[in-house]
Order: structure tokens, then sequence, then C-alpha cells
């Protein structure tokens, strides 16, 4: 899967349109997690209805383009989705999943509906047998398809719709959030849960999405790290957790406190300011106004790429790092 | 650092439980709780979701009265106080922190508006310049600037700035004791630790005692001297940080310190060498 050059804004009443994503480009390997991290604001939830195909007015795609097990298409809004990516080659596991279930309805009927606006033909039975299999190859009590959703926990009701969402098998999963509203032990068995349909092929690839980097160092394979509409830096999940390189990176993982002993030992530092507004974002480098290598060209130009287009680092101060490193080799 | 343990606590709670509801419906939110604070100790209340622990903060605070149980500050018997006249000079001694800065705060108001309400717990009307001194050393203290924030309004300023503004609210009646419930939660990762060393600031310049509510284990042993672990309304472990996580007894505590996610993976193991540094901090 890779993703171009993606734009989009959110149309205001009045002044200048909120620039959420602005040149965002991904590639996702066959059987891949891509973890993409940020703050509140950081347009992470943005990215994800543009890549599951469901940006709605006032959200507007102004450009960029998806390609996808051989075929591209254009994401922006004027062009039409083809009816069958959805829930076929892209599925959205959005945050608090488990209120989509109707409270009156038994999951089974749930699982009906979904089956139906997809393949009008498809028999309820089918249906119900479909996801019978699909609870039974997941190792999941197939009581739940009987239930109501009051009767299943907050996390299991989340699993459900995770397993409902992918019936179709689709080649993209986008979760965004999906751990957000649970305790810990229920966030550990989503995560198995998603783990075991890539493992099984379900699905191909998942996009994860949170604010939880933690949590995404336990399923990504690789993390991207958000910061205003940018990409700021993206990296396999080790290299980004041992040695992250653009400030924000750095902070961001530097902030983290695990339940270890080694928290303890040393005062953490916070990050001082606030996300900017994206609806003026700062000049050059949109994290200068915070950062605290800043240079007097970060507020003047766009940072460049260093690195390759699979991992890369969008920042002055680490370029000119690199450079003094590379001076230092051809020195010595 | 060890906190003797003085002939009065601070706070001290015996048995104190809380049920909503009669009958088969009723909910033991809260069941049997007794543990004390020393002055000048942070200790954490962790547990999941429903586990009770906001339901106790609400009992502290007096905000909520308990079922049965006493509620003790410096070994004065505080369970029955009643009326805002009894009510005034504990609040004045304990102030809470919550959640959502947002939903504390009346958006209509301005900041010194909200700043100035604490002021009515005093014992006496202060004068004007009284009025201002304590407003400002407040927001001085949690590293606000005054004519920054004072004639702005609440959805003026950031998530962060706000939960700040809070904690000033809280400090301007000059409090001995600060429950913080979940006070982080709402707030990104890089600005939760800014809050976190605030907190530690305040112990640290006014021996400040805090209770710190929270649901996040990371947090708790990065802050606190003791750990309180709560599920479904039972405190099912108390110890120091230590105790509670190279040793977890009770079986929810080890279920929840192996399932929360880790920068380094689930439950990393954690090398002899650490565990030694910190033992020797």
């Amino acid at each position: 899967m890779i993703l171009k050059n993606v734009h989009a804004h959110y149309e205001t009443d009045h002044g200048p349109a909120v620039r959420a994503v602005d040149g965002v480009s991904l590639t996702v390997a066959d059987g891949e997690v891509l973890g993409i991290v940020g703050e509140s604001g950081c347009g992470k939830s943005t990215l994800a209805s543009v890549i599951s195909l469901t940006a709605r007015p006032p959200l507007h795609v102004t450009a960029g383009e998806m390609e996808l097990d051989g075929e591209t298409i254009a994401l922006t809004s004027q062009t039409r989705i083809p009816q069958d990516w959805h829930g076929r080659k892209v599925s959205l596991l959005p945050q608090r999943a488990m209120n989509s279930l109707n409270p009156t309805a038994r999951v089974s009927d749930f699982v009906v509906d979904v089956m139906r606006a997809h393949d009008p033909t498809i028999l309820p039975k089918e249906a119900i047998d479909q996801a019978l299999e699909r609870l039974e190859q997941l190792s999941l009590p197939s009581r739940v398809l009987q239930s109501y959703p009051h009767q299943l926990s907050g996390g299991m009701r989340q699993r459900v719709v995770a397993i409902v969402s992918t019936l179709l098998n689709p080649s993209t999963l986008i979760a965004d959030e999906p751990t957000s509203a649970l305790d810990v032990s229920s966030q550990k068995e989503l995560v198995l849960l998603l783990q075991a349909l890539l493992e099984r092929s379900f699905i191909k690839r998942i996009i994860y999405i949170t604010h939880d980097l933690p949590m995404l160092s336990n399923i990504a394979d690789r993390i991207a790290v958000m910061y205003a509409g940018e990409i700021v830096e993206i990296d396999s999940t080790k290299g980004m957790i041992d040695s992250p390189r653009h400030p924000y990176a750095q902070t961001l993982i530097g902030s983290t406190l695990d339940p270890d002993p080694r928290v303890r030992e040393r005062r953490i530092k916070g990050i001082t300011g606030a996300p900017p507004d994206l609806r003026k974002p700062p000049s050059g480098c949109r994290f200068h106004p915070r950062c605290p290598y800043v240079m007097d060209i970060c507020s003047q130009e766009s940072p460049p790429l260093v690195g390759s287009e699979t991992n890369f680092c969008a920042c002055w101060w680490v370029q000119k790092e690199s450079d003094a490193t590379t001076f230092a080799k051809v020195q010595a | 650092m060890t906190i003797q343990p003085s002939p009065t606590p601070l706070l001290e709670t015996k048995n104190l439980s809380r049920t909503f509801g009669h009958g088969e419906h009723a909910v033991h939110a809260v069941k049997d709780v007794s543990f004390h604070v020393q002055p000048g100790e942070i200790v954490a209340v962790v547990g999941e979701s429903g586990s009770g622990k906001s339901t106790l903060a609400r009992l502290i605070l007096r905000l909520l009265d308990p079922t049965a149980g006493q509620i003790y500050l410096h070994g004065h018997d505080v369970t029955d106080l009643t009326k805002s006249r009894d009510l005034k000079p504990y609040w004045r001694k304990v102030q809470g922190v919550f959640q959502d800065p947002f939903a504390a705060v009346n958006q209509f108001y301005t900041n010194r508006r909200v700043l100035e309400k604490p002021l009515q717990l005093l014992d006496h009307k202060p004068s004007r310049t009284e009025r201002n001194e304590r407003i400002e050393s407040a927001l001085l203290e949690v590293g606000l600037d005054p004519s920054d924030v004072l004639n702005k309004g609440p959805h003026q300023l950031s998530g962060g700035q706000l939960q700040r503004i809070m904690i000033a609210r809280a400090l301007v009646a000059g409090p001995e004791l600060l429950l913080a419930d979940e006070p982080t939660s709402m707030l990104d990762a890089s600005l939760r630790v800014t809050v976190l060393n605030l907190l530690l600031d305040l112990r640290e310049h006014r021996n400040m005692t805090i209770l710190f509510i929270t649901h996040d284990l990371g947090q708790a042993y990065y802050l606190s001297d003791r750990v309180l672990v709560m599920y479904r309304g039972d405190l099912v472990e108390q110890g120091t940080v230590k105790e509670v996580l190279s040793n977890p007894q009770h079986e929810y505590t080890q279920r929840l310190l192996a399932d929360v996610p880790r920068l380094h993976g689930w439950g990393a193991v954690l090398d002899a060498e650490s565990l030694l540094a910190a033992n020797q901090r």
C-alpha cells in the first residue's frame, strides 16, 4: 500500500481552513503493522478518515492518491470511490467502536446487517455461519452472537466489532485509537486479536493510530510520528524507541512513564507550549516554536528529509548533526 | 526518601464504605477502606475504571457522605461535618483537582473570577491586596504569568494551562492536602509530565501532601512514595512503590502489572541492576 502526498483540510465558516493533514506520504508493506503516533490535534484521526475513504464535508481532501494491491485511486473529494473498496479493501475500526453496536439487537443481527449492506444477496444464515467460523478460528466463544451488547463487557464488544469489521477480509485495517476506552487487560486482548487477524492473513496490513506510545511499541513494526499535520519521523519500532532523531519524537518518547524503577531515577522533562493552530501553522518547521534545538533556518524554510523514503526524519538540526558526523568520519 | 511515621497522620480513614442503591441493586463502590497519609507524603491510588477510586476521592473531599466508617484529619473526626460553616475550615486544608479542567469551570467566568472563589473559604475577609497576592503567588507557583491569564476566559487557554489554573485554584486557600483525581488523563503525554513535575515541586517547596488518583501505573511510580491498589471497591494492596512493583501480592496487582503496555515490550523483565539503582535512590 502506498499513500502519496495527502493534503486534507477542514472548511471553516470564517477565515482560513484548518490544514489537518499536509503532505503525508506513507508506504505499508504486506503483513506489516504501521503505527502512527501523535498528540491530540496533530491530524492523525483526520488521516485515518482519509485513508479509510470516509472523509465527509467539512473535511475536504485536496490532493493525494492511494495505491492498494496494484490499483491506484485518487483520494480527492471530487473522485468517486469505487463502492467495493469500503469494507473489502479498507476497513476502519474507530475509537469507541463498541458503541456502534445496536443496543436493542443481538450481535448476530448486526452481523447480518453489515454483511447484507455489502452483498444484498447473502442469506442471513450464511452471514452468521461465516461469523461463527471466524469466531471459532480466533478461539472466541460463539455465544457472543446470541447476546445483546449490554450482556458483553466493553473489551468483548470492541473485539466483536473488530471481528465483524474484518469479516470481508479487507486488505488494510485502519485502527484509530481502538483501545482508548478499555482497561489495560482488555487492551492487551484486543491487540492480540489484531495480531491473530494478521497472522491468519484475514487482513494484510494494519495502520494503527494512537497517542499511546507504549501500546504502539507492542504491536507496530514501524512507527511514524506526526506533528501538526505532518510526519516528522518514521523508523522501525526499535529504532524509534531506542534512538529517536527528531527533537519532538525524542521528547515524546522521553516523557513516556513506564511502571519501571528506572522512571523514578531522574526527573523527566516534558515539553513547553502547545501544538500550533493549524489555521495558520508556523513558518518553516512547524515544531520550531517549541524546539529546544531551534536554529535561525528552522523558522524560514521547511526542514529537509534526512534518510530514505521509508526511514526518514524531517529536521534541520538532525541534518546538521548527521553532516557533522559524516564530516568527522571523513576527517578520521 | 523514607517518611518516619508520626503519631498522628495528616489523613486517616477507618473502614470507610459507600454503597449506592439498596437491596439487590446495591453497588458497593467503596468497601471498608482503611489507610493513612503522613504529612508531605505523595500516595497514589491506582485501579481500573469502576474500582471506586473516584468515589473515594469524593468521600475524602466531603462532597459525598460515607455509608460507614470515619475520616480523620490530624486526628480529628471530620466524618460528621455537614454544615458549610463546619466544612469551610476543612476545605481550607483539603482541596481537589479533577480530571477534566474544562468541565470544572464556568466557561463564562474569567480566570480571575475562577481563582477568587476559594477565597471565600478563608476565616477572614481578605483585603484587596491579600486577594491579589494570594492569586498571583498561586499562579506563579504553577508556572503561569498572572498578567497573561487573569483576564482571559478558560476557553482561551490550552488544556494544560487550564489544568494549571485548576491547581492554582486549589492552592489559593493554602491547603495541606491536595487530592488530585486523574489530573493528567485529559492531557497529552508531553504535557502530562510537566503537570506531574509541578506536583513534585509543590511537595518540595511547601511540603504539600498529595493523594494522587490514577489508572496509570507509570505515573503512580514516577510520582509517589506509596501506592494503594483498589479493585472493585476493595483496597487490595498497599505498600511502598518499590514493594508493590517488585513483589505484588494480590492477584489483581500482578495481572495489572503484567498487562500494562511498556515501551520495551509487555512485562519487560526488570533487570537486577536497575532495581538496585532505584533502591539506592
